[in-house]
């Protein structure tokens, strides 16, 4: 990995720059990497890219089937990560992460409290995010892990939507968005029209809890205009961490972006980097949000 | 007693809205819709549970809900319930039911079962008869119940009304003898209609013709003895065309070993031949899927299928069961392959065309309209392919007004999987005596009853309403991960296959095969409601299911770890060497067959064709004067339009290994080739492309497949495919194939096909064939109409590519790059978009193609190409737009430099000729020296450049200008036909 640095943050911009520059040598002893559980079953289905791009990261994954946690929730001891990765637990009936985030509530939501309220992370990603909002771990105002204050709903237009966004983060707090000013990522969600009653919203603000927000191509906010909002979030929110900002909750898939060749119309920034004469970088950019993760127990 | 609980959403209701706005569209005087869940739990709670129970079923912060009462507060002046039929899969219900038992820790037993169906409440200018027909149009009267209310009336009766749709079937199940001792007009219609039973109705079709009736009537008097209707719904099944692709293994005419052998199969082994070391099949023909070499630790898989006759009576159901099917096919293969990618292709009717049509004389059964059936099909990959998280880079739409009464859905999944398995080679699997049999995934219903049998024939009102299945991917997809991912390492079970056409009869029998025999017991097969009929329960099509074959001392390992993963998993039988399949219910011996005349037992059939060439005259047409105006019409005809709405609503980035999806460009064009990587963590690469041309069936088979061969060969090779480690796919969609004329059609076809790869080299690793794809029915006057689906050939090609960043997308990328043709442009007009009439359909010329691919590659490994598209459908002009349209960049072309055959001069001919074997590719300026030194042997030219304006202008052979217009202008026709989709 570390021949791919030089490749790295070739096209001189600024956002360029900050991805991967720095990814963890292999060298790195597996005993210090930071240990990550990947949850899976029921219909999630991106487990394994998300526990690649920790992996990438510098992370050391391991997917574990939700009913093998319930059988063992003293495991989580052993993991500094928790990841609720997308795809469709129970394909999405009952309401979207509802049928999962029961299924864990009725089995071990007190470990999963407890997990949320150690000096650990959290991240849902899409149906993830779904799952963490029905568990009540994002936005848990004050502190109130555990109750649902907030719904992913279906999109403005009903329909399920695969494209390319571009983020802004909007937090200082998020751990999981640091060194991020805008972040292209792919979305693929029916569900993600984010909803919570204005006292909610009003703590969202003051606590600095909107990670991500959609904004248009020249970076102003997106103002619910579709596409770039694409699905119709209030005040354009795509993602949101708890108080504490160890817990992410975003509905854009970032491990989907972790190679350079993911990103749309790569091909035309391939091509002009070839006429001035330049590399290619091989990560993506999405990285960074785990590569943070990372750097919060090592650095 | 059973409770009703009714949940409505309180704050931005966007699906309520939705509702309204397509009821308006749909020209109906809606004011508003609201549109509530419905959960009618079949189970004695009390009143403090149910309560809990609504709260789990519900979202506190967003939604309401009702228990055993309906809402008060909302106006509306008609309700309409759409609920499901019983037996059929409700997936909703089952999450529900599941939710309920872990929260209450009681589980429901017996008959006690949740239910989901949907209510709206409408308020407008409508009658109850509207109401009624807003119903029909959401729901499917196939599977599911429509019940409409006006208001005095709801008020009246507390709201809409308490309904457990169950399913009671008679307890009394008896085995029947059938005496084959019995006229042969008798026989016949056995054959053709079914089974007699005791009231005097049939079964369904057996579809079994009068030799193979003669055939089973003669093994079972050397039995001694009469069949049971279990034996001969096997053998209908087994022998059925669906199964045993009997037109393409009869001889026939001169082709003592039929089409399969003798063509498609006979390219594949003379082409490994002659690749010799360089040979890159591994397991061809043989399994549920094919497989070639994609690294040198991993193997990669294909497969496609189509789903046609019952995507014709339920398109939502049909496609999702089609594209879950064949990911079956995926994980079916070898030791069971990990999906990594997804295909479609619809073919479907005229969608501005609602004449109606319909299956019965009475004008009772209507046929869906293709927009109906499109729109159908489209959500059901979407809710099949999505929920499955397996990405859909790939797929196309074809329009014409022959697949009205028939469409052809094609469906398709690339897989993934190591070439050793615990120290073995993964493809060989082999059933041994003494495994068990183990049937997991979802319990058997009489869904799909006769669908192999039932898809080897005409449509028609006798068509049956059970051969309809509904689709449960989450339940396919738990068993997917408990198998690929844990089971599979652990080396859990000796064989797998997928349950499919033939539900058990032919997934059971197909394996044992493998070992020599196998005994069932049928009575431990689960089933979705009691007293199911043993015939019923063998050949049932109940979905996401799979066998496999567990050595006795892995059983408890690999009960427990299903138990553990939420996967049902049920012993029901042995396999075994006696030679015989025998099956058991509650003890008694209900088939004894032997294994051999079991699938070796038909009779082979000997066809004979013949094919008329009519002599077709070459049109004149008269040269358009405003081309500017002809471009803009062809950019909306519903085969070159974009269909960006499908891509949009298929998952296409999931497994992070996106390279090139669906859409290129800033301008989002449809792309006819896409790139994946099926491993984040190499540079190899999946290209994958399709080809097809319905239009030149009627004027030439042969050339129809050539063309469909090229198309999908150098879409590939035009987006970085590698011709050298390319495999082909047959998917053969025919009609009246009883017809010799039909069949002089299929041969040439089949021909062709072989003829071709062998030039290419490119082997076909896996086919389907579907061959009656005809409509038989009555028009609105009554009167007897067939409409048969044109000759289709879908080619498949699945390539790999060695490094991803090579791969080269079709648009434009910076003013100044100099646009090239690359290959001749011919009068070949006949079958176009433009003019699908006269004689000159293309033909390709492969010897000379084969050496410009492998330039194009070289040009692409060498990064000289900035971008590419290969004329297909609407041939040059459209190709030019399409590539502006996407890089946002304007054009200028002169026609008069297009390489094109002597004598062709006429500016709509070069335009619009769909001549093959052609690249429109710009490359950066500073490469043209050592881009036109690579192709100097080549029939090639610059034609003209990409501009920084947004202007779109084509000079005409005599250098005045032809096409003059800008790429919004371009964009918007483009993007009109399917804007309100």
């Amino acid at each position: 990995m570390t021949s791919d640095n030089k490749d790295l943050g070739l096209t001189g911009s600024r956002r360029d720059n900050l991805q991967a520059t720095s990814l963890p040598k292999p060298s790195l002893e597996s005993s210090v990497k930071p240990k990550v559980i990947v949850i899976t079953g029921y219909g999630i289905n991106c487990e394994e890219e998300t526990a690649k791009a920790f992996e990438l990261s510098g992370g050391l994954p391991k997917i574990v089937h939700i009913n093998d946690l319930i059988e063992n929730p003293k495991m989580l001891d052993d993991y500094q990560i928790m990841a609720f990765p997308g795809g469709f637990s129970y394909g999405d009936d009952t309401g979207s992460g509802n049928a999962l985030a029961n299924k864990i509530k009725n089995n071990i939501e007190k470990e999963i409290l407890e997990f949320a309220q150690k000096d650990k992370l959290i991240i849902g990603i899409c149906n993830g995010f779904q799952i963490l909002t029905n568990l009540g771990l994002v936005p848990a105002k004050e502190k109130k892990y555990g109750q649902r204050q907030a719904v992913l709903m279906h999109n403005a237009h009903a329909r399920y939507e695969c494209r390319w966004i571009k983020l802004k983060n909007t937090s200082q707090k998020c751990i999981w968005t640091r060194n991020i000013d805008t972040l292209n990522c792919p979305i693929a969600h029916g569900e993600g029209n984010f909803y919570a009653e204005k006292e909610v919203i009003d703590s969202l603000i003051k606590n600095d809890q909107i990670a991500f927000k959609y904004v248009k191509d020249d970076n102003s906010p997106a103002d619910l205009q579709f596409p770039f909002n694409p699905n119709g979030a209030m005040l354009d929110i795509a993602g949101i961490c708890d108080e504490s900002g160890r817990i992410l909750g975003l509905m854009p898939h970032p491990e989907r972006f972790n190679s350079f060749t993911n990103e749309e119309g790569w091909t035309l920034t391939k091509e002009k980097l070839l006429r001035e004469g330049k590399a290619l970088p091989t990560f993506g950019k999405g990285l960074q949000v785990f590569k943070n993760a990372i750097e919060y127990f090592t650095k | 007693m059973a409770h009703r609980i009714e949940v409505v959403t309180n704050v931005n209701d966007t699906r309520s809205e939705v509702m309204r706005k397509n009821l308006v569209s749909e020209g109906f005087k809606i004011e508003a819709a609201k549109v509530l869940e419905v959960y009618t739990v079949n189970k004695n709670f009390n009143s403090d549970e149910i309560k809990k129970i609504a709260e789990i079923l519900s979202n506190s912060i967003s939604q309401k809900y009702k228990i055993d009462e309906p809402f008060n507060d909302i106006d509306f002046d008609f309700a309409l319930e759409i609920g499901f039929l019983p037996g059929v899969t409700d997936n909703i219900g089952t999450t529900a039911k599941e939710s309920i038992e872990e929260f209450t820790k009681q589980n429901f037993i017996d008959e006690e079962s949740v239910h989901t169906s949907t209510l709206m409440l409408l308020k407008g200018k409508i009658t109850a008869e509207d109401t009624k027909k807003i119903g029909e149009i959401l729901a499917n009267k196939l599977i599911q119940r429509i019940h409409v209310k006006d208001k005095k009336t709801f008020d009246k009766d507390n709201g809409m009304d308490l309904i457990v749709p169950q399913v009671h079937l008679s307890s009394e199940i008896e085995i029947s003898k059938i005496d084959l001792n019995i006229s042969e007009e008798e026989l016949l219609k056995i054959g053709k209609e079914g089974i007699l039973n005791h009231d005097g109705t049939r079964r369904g079709p057996l579809t079994l013709e009068k030799d193979y009736l003669y055939a089973i009537k003669k093994y079972f008097e050397k039995e001694g003895r009469s069949p049971t209707d279990i034996e001969l719904e096997t053998l209908a099944q087994t022998w059925s065309e669906h199964c045993k692709h009997t037109i393409f293994a009869a001889e026939i005419d001169e082709i003592k070993d039929g089409l399969y052998k003798g063509y498609i199969k006979k390219a594949t082994i003379d082409i490994r031949n002659k690749k010799g070391k360089d040979d890159f099949c591994v397991s061809v023909f043989s399994d549920n899927s094919g497989a070639i070499i994609f690294d040198e630790n991993y193997l990669i898989t294909d497969k496609a299928e189509t789903h046609n006759s019952p995507s014709a009576l339920d398109p939502f159901g049909g496609a999702i069961t089609g594209i879950v099917g064949v990911n079956r096919d995926t994980i079916g293969f070898g030791k069971g392959a990990k999906p990594v990618l997804n295909k479609y292709g619809f073919c479907v009717g005229l969608p501005d065309d609602e004449e109606p049509i319909y299956r019965d004389k009475d004008l009772k059964e209507a046929s869906l309209t293709p927009k109906r059936i499109f729109e159908g099909v489209i959500s059901g990959v979407n809710a099949g392919g999505n929920q499955s998280g397996i990405p859909t880079p790939q797929g196309f739409t074809y329009f014409h007004k022959d697949y009205k009464g028939k469409p052809l859905i094609f469906v398709g999944t690339v897989g993934l999987i190591p070439k050793m398995i615990n120290g073995k080679p993964s493809h060989e699997k082999s059933a041994h005596k003494g495994d068990k049999i183990v049937m997991i995934g979802g319990k058997v219903g009489q869904d799909g009853i006769h669908g192999a049998t039932f898809s080897s024939e005409t449509l028609s009102a006798g068509s049956p309403a059970t051969a309809v299945q509904i689709g449960d991917p989450i339940t396919q997809k738990k068993f997917s991960d408990a198998i690929i991912k844990e089971a599979r390492a652990m080396g859990l079970y000796n064989s797998i296959t997928d349950d499919g056409a033939g539900g058990l009869s032919s997934s059971v029998a197909e394996m044992a095969k493998e070992c020599g025999g196998c005994e069932v017991e049928l009575d431990k097969v689960p089933l979705k409601y009691p007293n199911l009929e043993p015939w019923k329960i063998w050949i049932s099509e109940s979905q996401e299911r799979m066998t496999l074959s567990i050595p006795e001392e892995k059983l408890e390992q690999f009960m427990a770890l299903m138990k553990r993963r939420g996967v049902e998993a049920t012993v029901i039988g042995t396999f075994t060497d006696s030679g015989r399949c025998i099956i058991k219910y509650k003890s008694e011996k209900i088939m004894d067959i032997e294994m051999d005349f079991l699938h070796n037992g038909l009779p082979k059939k000997t066809l004979k064709t013949t094919y008329t060439k009519i002599d077709r005259e070459e049109k004149e047409i008269p040269e358009p004067k405003d081309l500017t105006k002809k471009l803009l019409q062809l950019l909306k005809n519903p085969n070159i339009a974009s269909t960006e709405f499908i891509p949009r609503q298929y998952d296409h980035s999931v497994q992070g290994g996106a390279v090139l999806g669906p859409l290129h460009g800033k301008g989002r064009v449809m792309s006819p080739a896409s790139v994946t990587k099926p491993m984040i963590e190499t540079k190899k690469g999946a290209v994958c492309s399709q080809g097809l041309y319905p239009k030149y069936s009627e004027i030439d088979t042969y050339d129809m497949a050539a063309c469909s061969i090229d198309t999908a060969i150098r879409n590939s090779i035009a987006i970085g495919g590698k011709l050298s480690h390319m495999a082909l796919m047959d998917n053969f969609c025919w009609c009246s194939s009883d017809e010799s004329e039909r069949l002089g059609q299929l041969k040439a076809a089949a021909k062709a096909c072989y003829d071709y790869a062998l030039i290419y080299e490119t082997p076909y690793i896996s086919g389907k064939d579907s061959m009656f794809n005809d409509f038989k029915g009555f028009d609105k006057n009554g009167k007897a109409i067939k409409i048969s689906a044109p000759p289709t050939l879908l080619i498949s090609s699945l390539s790999v590519m060695d490094d991803i960043t090579k791969a080269v997308s079709l648009d434009t990328k910076f003013a100044g790059d100099l646009v090239y043709i690359l290959g001749e442009t011919k009068n070949e007009l006949a079958g176009s978009e433009y003019f699908p009439e006269g004689k000159n359909v293309p033909k390709v010329n492969a010897i000379s193609a084969k050496k410009l691919y492998e330039k194009v590659e070289q040009a692409i490994l060498k990064n000289m190409i900035a971008s590419s598209l290969s004329p297909s459908h609407g041939g040059l002009a459209t190709t030019f737009a399409k590539k502006t349209i996407a890089g946002q960049l304007g054009m200028e072309i002169d026609l008069n430099k297009v390489p094109r055959e002597k004598d062709l001069n006429r500016n709509d001919f070069i335009l619009f000729s769909e001549s093959q074997s052609r690249f429109v590719v710009t490359i950066n300026p500073k490469n043209k020296g050592k881009f036109e030194k690579l192709f100097k042997d080549e029939i090639f030219a610059c034609v003209g450049q990409v501009l920084d304006s947004q202007k779109f202008t084509i000079k005409g052979v005599n250098g005045e200008i032809i096409i003059d217009t800008d790429m919004e202008t371009l964009e918007e026709s483009y993007k009109s036909t399917f804007k309100n989709y």
